[in-house]
């Protein structure tokens, strides 16, 4: 009798990446209606509207570069590329921004590179920063936590750019903790004096301390599925927390809190969404870590020092183009040999 | 990240504590279909196919052409060198040729095979006999009788029995008997151990004199507690105390040799090393019982336990097959396909292949036979791009980097590959098994390792060209060389004497006054002109006389 | 502008003596180009790339007279490796100077051999036994394959074979999208 043949092993296949890019997906559900319930429609409006450009712009890629569109759809890694660069974008952001951002990302920091698996930079974090470096304008209108639009007035400022006349930009839109800690400090203030002002909520900044605990809790969800590795948000949360106790241990008044760092801006989405890409960070179990503490180190250094409120998109970015060298140097040692 | 232990001098090495390896897999068993049904024995069939290499090492030599009778247990090839092992008839009959045969093997190429049509009668050939008092004989005269006797590794891998017990490097310390069979669906080491622990402990204990280590024990995984119970019955009814029992964790694949010695000793068998390197000797327990027979019966290799199992089989089961049955006569002794078998595999199902005719023997490495249906493994759905997740690396028992080796064999960068140790891989799957892109990892590295060999076997081939080249250009030259000097010294002896005497005339003449030089230097006459006897001067006075004559008469004719 | 033309033209100096320095005192030596050439042609000597023989042609590449793509028993694989080492781009195989094929050996027909040693005196590699009116015969391991045997072989008895794949020999093939095993024979 004859028979097929097949290469080994011959159990059936357990994993699939469409399985990875599911979890993921529900993991961020929490803080994407936490972002809701603070931010309003636009959050959602903007998760639609990237995640449709962003599978657009993959299956053109696809068909332009003759691959089979259907399977690459399937496995679920454009959609969460656009919806994590919609959770990074304001949500009262014009309809094109997480247009562009999305197509930026599929198509140049993702498809020319060659696809799914070969991309050296996070696509999503790419789409970020070209859209805060063009456009910064746009990208600063975040809206006031509590006074939410509705669904009309939002649709109509995100696709006509036109407020009803009841309402001024001024009035909806508010600085982030962030920013409003980067430009008041820069005013010489000190931090205590810009306790009262309402930028701080209960242990971090107002509004965003609940949106960085949701994605904390998907986070270590996604953990607990075996979905992620430990090492990278370890690192990157030890890297930002212990960079800025260090500074806040030297002077309380000019370096803010270690809490309010790891709470506030895309410091837990970074940390347990973005840096854990697998394509673009350190793939050693050791390099994971030290790949996480630079993250953490240089999203601190950004914040403090540089020129943008939240530094977590640069960072990833920078660390990236180091993921090469860190998995070189952090080769484990083989089962046999001498560890030399 | 898992430790070593620092024992150079295990001495004292006891089976207490358990070390861990990195990575490995907790898998389903499918145990069930066949662990509780006894081994039976298979019958004769009517064609016996036995290949001349069932081992590593040399092929063996065929020792017999068609159309000679064979007896049961008569050698037929003998082994080829050191690391090389007879072949016996595993049945009577008579050998109806010697020539290429398919056989068990990925590529599906013949081999050479010595084929016997049997006579159904399995008549043995007269045996030197047994030696049950093995220890009144030299260790030396064991391991003859185990290369005799064609004893390999049964575990799978074929290793010469009687080359890996003596290996002539340091004393050994530990000798480990591996009853771990890690791989799913697989029982047949399970059911040996539970109907013949007493064979098994016998051919310990032969091989504790041979090697005299100072620990020995026995492994076996903690989902097997019948074997083990059969086991310590055993060695109490034998009154043994020397071989002791050891459970260990489940895991696959810690029946690996290496990944054993890891778990019972905390020592790493250095990478391209041996376990004897470090002291210690694994042997199967299968390869134990056949020592047993081998050394007290006298018994060569002739038969070894074979599961045929999966979905693909009416009923499942162990059975005692005669090396060189065809994998369809084991599979009819079971009932038969089911309807929808899809798949036929040989070894189990992490690292067992895939082939494509049920056609092939049965050799001495072959321990599981698996037929499934498309339901119970589904063919894997197509491979995506690497996501660099790295749970390749996470699972894998010898601490590489699957991602990295899996780039660089698919970008055909072989240096790179070795460079992160590719030869270290032993191919158990467990990255492959886990990948979510379901990328078929092993068969990557299998495709690197084996073109790395052809590669270099190419790169010798074209040094010995290139030599042998080089030196015909110089054999060449050395001839055009020799021919030039010839025509040169020819051409200056012509220019010198040109118009002088003969050279010819010149040259005998320088002769004969060399000749005459020596003499006088040496002062050497002819003496038998001396001390003549009258009658011998008479005779000399007669000739002269008659040269004498001749030459003036021709000097008249002239 | 002076201190600045000065303060340039100082450093290019210093600079341009370290450099020199380093070339000379840290010089490594390392096989000439030609050898590391000649090491990875396949040693047919079948002159199929227009040269007398691998190190003829191995010397014409490094001469710059020859390009890295006319080996035909090298294929791909030799014309890759060459791009690699001397930092050119590879190309398609030369179709003029053949065409890659699987590896073959001569084998002498006995019956038909006249003893004329022309077979001989053409080998690169002498790897036909034989003397004048005795049989000649080829020693298998040694041919390379080159062919240059046939054409001066009177009688015509002399066959090309191919080297059949034994288990031994066999590589496992490279996975393609689907996971489907195929032997791959040769």
């Amino acid at each position: 009798m004859e028979f097929r043949t097949y290469s080994s092993p011959h159990l059936p296949a357990t994993g699939s990446v469409s399985r990875m890019m599911g979890f993921v997906l529900l993991a961020l559900l929490p803080g994407s209606l936490c972002a809701v319930w603070l931010f309003g429609w636009g959050v959602l409006i903007n998760i639609l509207l990237a995640g449709l450009a962003a599978i657009a712009a993959e299956a053109a890629m696809l068909a332009a570069r003759r691959r089979p569109v259907l399977p690459a759809l399937q496995d679920g890694s454009a959609l969460l590329t656009g919806v994590l660069l919609a959770l990074a974008l304001p949500p009262l952001a014009p309809w094109w921004i997480p247009v562009i951002g999305s197509l930026f990302a599929i198509v140049i920091a993702k498809q020319l590179y060659g696809g799914l698996g070969y991309n050296p930079f996070n696509p999503a974090m790419a789409g970020y920063v070209v859209l805060l470096i063009s456009f910064p304008l746009e990208l600063s209108l975040w809206p006031a936590t509590g006074r939410v639009l509705d669904l009309q007035d939002t649709l109509l400022l995100v696709f006509s750019g036109s407020l009803p006349d009841t309402l001024t930009l001024d009035a909806i839109t508010m600085a982030t903790p962030l920013d409003a800690v980067k430009t008041h400090l820069g005013l010489s203030e000190t931090l205590s004096e810009i306790q009262g002002s309402g930028v701080f909520g209960s242990f971090a900044g107002a509004g965003w301390e609940w949106l960085n605990l949701w994605f904390l809790l998907g986070g270590l969800w996604l953990l607990q599925q075996k979905i992620i590795k430990w090492q990278i948000p370890a690192g990157m949360l030890a890297g930002l927390f212990l960079t800025a106790l260090l500074f806040y241990a030297w002077n309380p008044d000019i370096y803010a809190s270690p809490l309010f760092h790891v709470f506030s801006g895309a410091a837990m989405l970074g940390a347990f969404f973005i840096a854990t890409d697998p394509v673009s960070a350190s793939t050693t179990p050791h390099g994971g870590l030290y790949y996480g503490l630079g993250i953490g180190v240089l999203t601190y250094v950004i914040r403090t020092w540089g020129g943008y409120p939240d530094g977590v998109a640069f960072a990833v970015l920078l660390m990236n183009t180091a993921a090469p060298t860190i998995d070189y140097y952090t080769r484990p040692r083989v089962f046999g040999h001498d560890g030399s | 990240m898992a430790e070593r232990a620092n024992i150079q001098n295990a001495s004292q090495q006891t089976f207490d504590r358990f070390y861990r390896f990195h990575g490995g897999l907790k898998l389903a068993g499918h145990r069930e279909l066949t662990v509780t049904v006894p081994i039976a024995p298979a019958d004769i069939p009517p064609l016996l196919v036995l290949p001349l290499l069932q081992h590593i090492g040399e092929p063996a030599e065929a020792l017999v052409k068609p159309g000679d009778s064979v007896r049961t247990g008569q050698m037929i090839a003998r082994p080829v060198g050191m690391v090389s092992a007879p072949v016996h008839a595993s049945g009577s009959g008579t050998v109806v040729a010697v020539e290429p045969h398919p056989v068990p093997h990925p590529s599906a190429l013949p081999a050479d095979c010595i084929v016997i049509e049997t006579d159904g009668r399995d008549q043995w050939l007269e045996a030197a006999g047994g030696l049950p008092d093995y220890r009144s004989a030299e260790p030396q005269v064991l391991l003859e009788r185990i290369r005799e006797a064609g004893i390999v590794g049964l575990g799978g891998a074929g290793f010469p029995t009687r080359v890996k017990l003596a290996s002539g490097k340091r004393a050994i310390d530990t000798l480990i008997i591996n009853g771990a069979e890690c791989e799913p669906y697989i029982t047949c080491d399970q059911r040996l151990m539970r109907e013949r622990a007493t064979e098994i402990i016998e051919g310990v204990r032969i091989l504790q004199y041979i090697v005299q280590p100072e620990a020995c024990t026995i492994a076996v995984e903690d989902s097997m507690p019948a074997a083990e119970t059969a086991l310590r019955d055993a060695l109490e009814m034998l009154q043994e105390t020397g071989i002791s029992v050891t459970r260990i964790p489940t895991i696959y694949p810690t029946g690996g040799e290496r990944q054993l010695i890891k778990v019972l000793t905390g020592r790493e068998v250095p990478s391209q090393g041996l376990p004897a390197d470090i002291g210690i000797i694994c042997q199967n327990v299968g390869t134990a019982a056949a020592v047993y027979r081998a050394v007290c019966m006298g018994t060569p290799l002739l038969s070894r336990i074979v599961t045929v199992t999966g979905s693909g089989i009416l009923s499942p089961r162990n059975l005692e097959v005669r090396i060189g049955t065809p994998l369809s006569h084991l599979i009819s002794a079971c009932g038969g396909y089911t309807q929808d078998v899809e798949r036929l595999l040989i070894g189990g199902p992490m690292m067992g292949y895939a082939v494509n005719s049920d056609a092939v023997p049965v050799i001495k490495t072959t321990n599981c036979i698996l037929a499934v249906t498309r339901e119970e493994m589904p063919a894997p759905p197509p491979a995506l791009p690497c996501i660099r997740c790295g749970r390749c690396t996470e699972v894998c028992p010898a601490d590489l980097l699957p991602q990295q080796l899996y780039w660089y064999a698919h970008s055909d960068n072989y240096d790179a590959a070795q460079d992160y140790d590719l030869f270290d891989c032993i191919e158990c799957g467990c990255c492959a098994y886990v990948c979510p892109s379901h990328i078929p990892l092993v068969q990557h590295y299998r495709h690197a390792k084996t073109e790395i060999w052809a590669q270099e076997k190419q790169r010798r081939k074209s040094d010995l060209a290139r030599q042998r080249h080089e030196a015909r250009l110089e054999r060449l030259e050395r001839i055009k060389q020799e021919r030039a000097e010839k025509m040169a010294s020819k051409k200056q002896a012509l220019s010198q004497d040109a118009g002088g005497p003969d050279p010819r005339q010149a040259a005998i003449q320088a002769a004969l006054e060399r000749v005459k030089r020596k003499k006088e230097q040496a002062g050497v006459s002819p003496g038998n002109t001396d001390n003549l006897t009258p009658e011998q001067r008479q005779q000399i006075a007669a000739a002269d006389q008659r040269r004498a004559a001749q030459q003036t008469g021709d000097g008249q004719a002239e | 502008m002076l201190t600045a033309l000065l303060a340039l033209g100082t450093l290019a100096a210093v600079i341009g003596l370290v450099l020199g320095y380093a070339a000379i005192r840290f010089r490594v030596e390392s096989d000439p180009i030609v050898d590391q050439i000649d090491a990875l042609l396949p040693q047919t000597q079948c002159g199929q790339c227009s040269y007398a023989g691998c190190r003829p042609y191995a010397e014409a590449i490094a001469a710059g007279e020859a390009e890295i793509n006319q080996c035909p028993p090298g294929g791909a694989a030799t014309i890759q490796a060459l791009a690699d080492l001397l930092g050119q781009d590879p190309k398609p195989l030369n179709p003029e100077h053949g065409v890659h094929s699987e590896k073959t050996v001569v084998v002498i027909d006995e019956q038909a051999c006249i003893g004329c040693t022309l077979c001989i005196q053409a080998c690169p590699v002498d790897a036909i036994v034989g003397a004048a009116k005795q049989m000649h015969t080829v020693i298998a391991s040694e041919c390379t394959g080159c062919n240059l045997c046939i054409p001066p072989c009177p009688v015509e008895c002399i066959h090309i074979v191919p080297v059949k794949a034994t288990i031994l020999t066999w590589t496992w093939p490279k996975p393609a999208d689907s996971s489907t095993l195929e032997a791959k024979h040769g």
